[in-house]
C-alpha cells in the first residue's frame, strides 16, 4: 500500500494490521475462559481467610495491611510514618505518572528492548523488584511484633531484644543528605553530558531527584541494619 | 455424511433462529469486518488491528485479562450484596452465612476473593509489560496517566473490600492502613506540622475517611459504599476513557 506524502514523493506504508475476528477474539475468549476456569478451580480446593469476630480491644500480632500494602508497611521499620505510608506512596504515584514526560528516548516505541533503552528500562525494573522483594519481606518475613524471622524459622514471641538505635548528629546528618542530593544530581550530569543535554534541566532534576530517592531509601535501609542509625536528620519537627 | 449440514440446516434455516441472527456467516473479509462491527459487545474493537497487539508473547494478555476479572468481580460482587448488610451487628453473621448455609456461599465468596488479589497481580503485570514495550511513549503519554489512577483505583478497591468481612483479618489490616493517614503532613493529627491547622484526632484527613477516630459503624458503611458504587463508578469512567484511547492512538502500541 502506498500513501502520498506531502511534497515527498511515494513514501512505503506498511500495513501490518489484521482481521481482530477471528484472530484476536478468539484469543481473548479463550484468555477468559482459562482465567474462569482458574479462578473457579482455585475458589474450589482454597477458602478465603475469615477469622474470629473483629475486636478492637485484642490487636492481632503481626497487624498486617494486605500483602500489596506490606512492601509500605516493612518501610515502616526504616521510616516514620509520613514519610513510608504517606510521602513515599505518593511519590511513587508522582513519578509513575511522570515516566511518559521524563522519558523523551523516542526509541523502543511498541517493540522489547533493552538495548536501545539501558537506562529507563533498568530503573523501572530495578524499582518493580524492589517494591516486590520488601512485599515478600514485609508478608513472609515478618512475625510477631514485626520480629524478622528467616522462612525456616518459626515465629515466636521470643527473640532476643534489638540494638538500641541512635540519630545522627543533626549537622552530619543535614550534610549527608544535601551531599548525597548535591553529588547524586551534579555528578552524573558532569559524566554524561549528553544524557543531561538531552533531558534539559527540568527534566534531568526530577528523573534524577525521583531516582536518587528510591536509592536513598535503599541506603538508609543499609545504615538502619548496619549502623543502628534511626534518623539520619532528627528535628523536634520532622524526622528522616 | 450431510449429517451435519443437515442438522445446521434444520437449527438455523427457520424464522425463530433469523430473528435472533440477522445473517449467517462465510469467512469472507467483509464478514470479518462485520463480526466486529455489528456486535454490540465486540465493537468495543476496531475492525482491524496491528498484527503485535494480537500476539500474546507481545502483550501477555494482561491488560484484556485484568478488564475481564474487574467483570467477573462485579458480577460475583452483586451476588455476595444479596446476602451482605454492612451493618457492624450483621456484617460477620452474613460471612459465617455465606461460608456454611449460603447454597455455593462459600465458593462465591472464595471466587470474588481470589479473584481480587488476581487483578492486583495482572494489572500490575499490564504495567510492567506496557512499560517494557514502550507503550507510553507517544501518542500515549495520558493513557499511561489514565492507567496509574487506574492501578491505584484497583489497589483501593481491594483494600476497601478488605474490612467488610468485619473479622480480625480486616479490622487490624484497615487499622494499620488508615493509622497511616494520621501521619500525614499537614492533614493528619500526629503528621509533620499538623499544629499549623489544628489537627486532631476529631477533625483530621483519617477521620474524614473513617467517619469517627475509631473503625466502627460508620467506617464500615464508607468501605461499603466505596467499594461497591463509588470506585467501580469511577474505576468504569477511567476504563472507557482507557480503552477508548487505546483506539484512537491508533492500538495498544507503537507510533502512531
Amino acid at each position: 500500500m502506498e500513501v502520498r506524502a506531502e511534497s515527498k514523493g511515494l513514501v512505503e506504508f506498511k500495513d501490518d494490521r489484521v482481521f481482530t475476528w477471528p484472530t484476536l477474539v478468539a484469543k481473548e475468549f479463550l484468555a477468559a475462559i482459562f482465567v474462569t476456569v482458574g479462578l473457579l478451580f482455585y475458589s474450589y480446593v482454597v477458602d478465603a481467610p475469615l477469622r474470629e469476630l473483629s475486636n478492637p480491644g485484642q490487636a492481632e500480632n503481626p497487624a498486617k495491611a494486605p500483602w500489596y500494602f506490606l512492601g509500605l508497611q516493612e518501610a515502616l521499620v526504616y521510616f516514620d510514618p509520613w514519610f513510608a505510608g504517606v510521602a513515599l506512596p505518593s511519590l511513587i504515584i508522582v513519578g509513575l505518572i511522570l515516566i511518559p514526560y521524563l522519558d523523551i528516548n523516542p526509541k523502543g516505541n511498541g517493540y522489547y528492548t533493552f538495548k536501545e533503552r539501558k537506562f529507563a528500562v533498568s530503573v523501572f525494573v530495578l524499582g518493580y523488584i524492589y517494591w516486590y522483594v520488601l512485599v515478600y519481606i514485609g508478608t513472609a518475613l515478618r512475625g510477631p511484633f514485626w520480629a524478622f524471622f528467616w522462612p525456616w524459622e518459626k515465629w515466636t514471641h521470643d527473640f532476643p531484644t534489638p540494638p538500641p538505635l541512635h540519630d545522627m548528629p543533626l549537622p552530619l546528618g543535614i550534610i549527608l543528605m544535601m551531599g548525597f542530593y548535591f553529588v547524586g544530581l551534579v555528578l552524573p550530569a558532569m559524566i554524561n553530558r549528553d544524557f543531561f543535554n538531552k533531558l534539559g534541566i527540568v527534566r534531568y532534576v526530577l528523573t534524577m531527584g525521583l531516582l536518587l530517592t528510591m536509592i536513598g531509601t535503599v541506603i538508609k535501609m543499609i545504615l538502619r541494619l548496619s549502623f543502628s542509625i534511626k534518623y539520619i536528620i532528627a528535628t523536634p519537627w520532622i524526622n528522616i | 455424511m450431510k449429517l451435519i449440514p443437515d442438522l445446521i440446516k434444520k437449527i438455523t434455516d427457520n424464522e425463530i433462529w433469523k430473528s435472533v441472527f440477522r445473517h449467517g456467516y462465510t469467512d469472507t473479509p467483509r464478514n470479518r469486518v462485520l463480526q466486529i462491527i455489528s456486535n454490540v459487545w465486540l465493537h468495543l474493537h476496531p475492525a482491524k488491528v496491528r498484527e503485535h497487539g494480537t500476539k500474546i508473547r507481545f502483550t501477555w494478555c494482561m491488560g484484556g485479562i485484568t478488564f475481564f476479572i474487574f467483570l467477573f468481580e462485579t458480577i460475583t460482587g452483586i451476588l455476595l450484596m444479596f446476602y451482605y448488610v454492612p451493618d457492624v451487628n450483621r456484617a460477620y453473621a452474613d460471612m459465617v452465612d455465606l461460608m456454611y448455609v449460603v447454597p455455593f456461599g462459600r465458593f462465591l465468596r472464595n471466587s470474588h476473593r481470589w479473584g481480587a488479589h488476581a487483578m492486583v497481580i495482572t494489572v500490575s503485570i499490564h504495567m510492567l509489560r506496557v512499560f517494557l514495550t514502550g507503550s507510553y511513549k507517544p501518542p500515549r503519554q495520558f493513557n499511561w496517566v489514565i492507567g496509574v489512577v487506574l492501578l491505584v483505583l484497583t489497589l483501593l478497591l481491594s483494600f476497601t473490600g478488605y474490612l467488610l468481612p468485619w473479622d480480625q483479618l480486616g479490622y487490624w489490616a484497615i487499622t494499620v492502613g488508615t493509622n497511616m493517614a494520621r501521619a500525614t503532613p499537614l492533614l493528619g493529627h500526629e503528621g509533620p506540622f499538623a499544629y499549623i491547622l489544628g489537627m486532631r484526632a476529631d477533625n483530621d484527613i483519617r477521620f474524614a475517611l473513617l467517619g469517627g477516630t475509631t473503625i466502627g459503624a460508620p467506617a464500615l458503611l464508607r468501605a461499603y459504599v466505596w467499594h461497591c458504587i463509588a470506585i467501580p463508578v469511577i474505576a468504569s469512567g477511567l476504563m472507557m476513557m482507557h480503552f477508548w484511547r487505546v483506539r484512537k492512538d491508533g492500538g495498544i502500541s507503537g507510533p502512531l
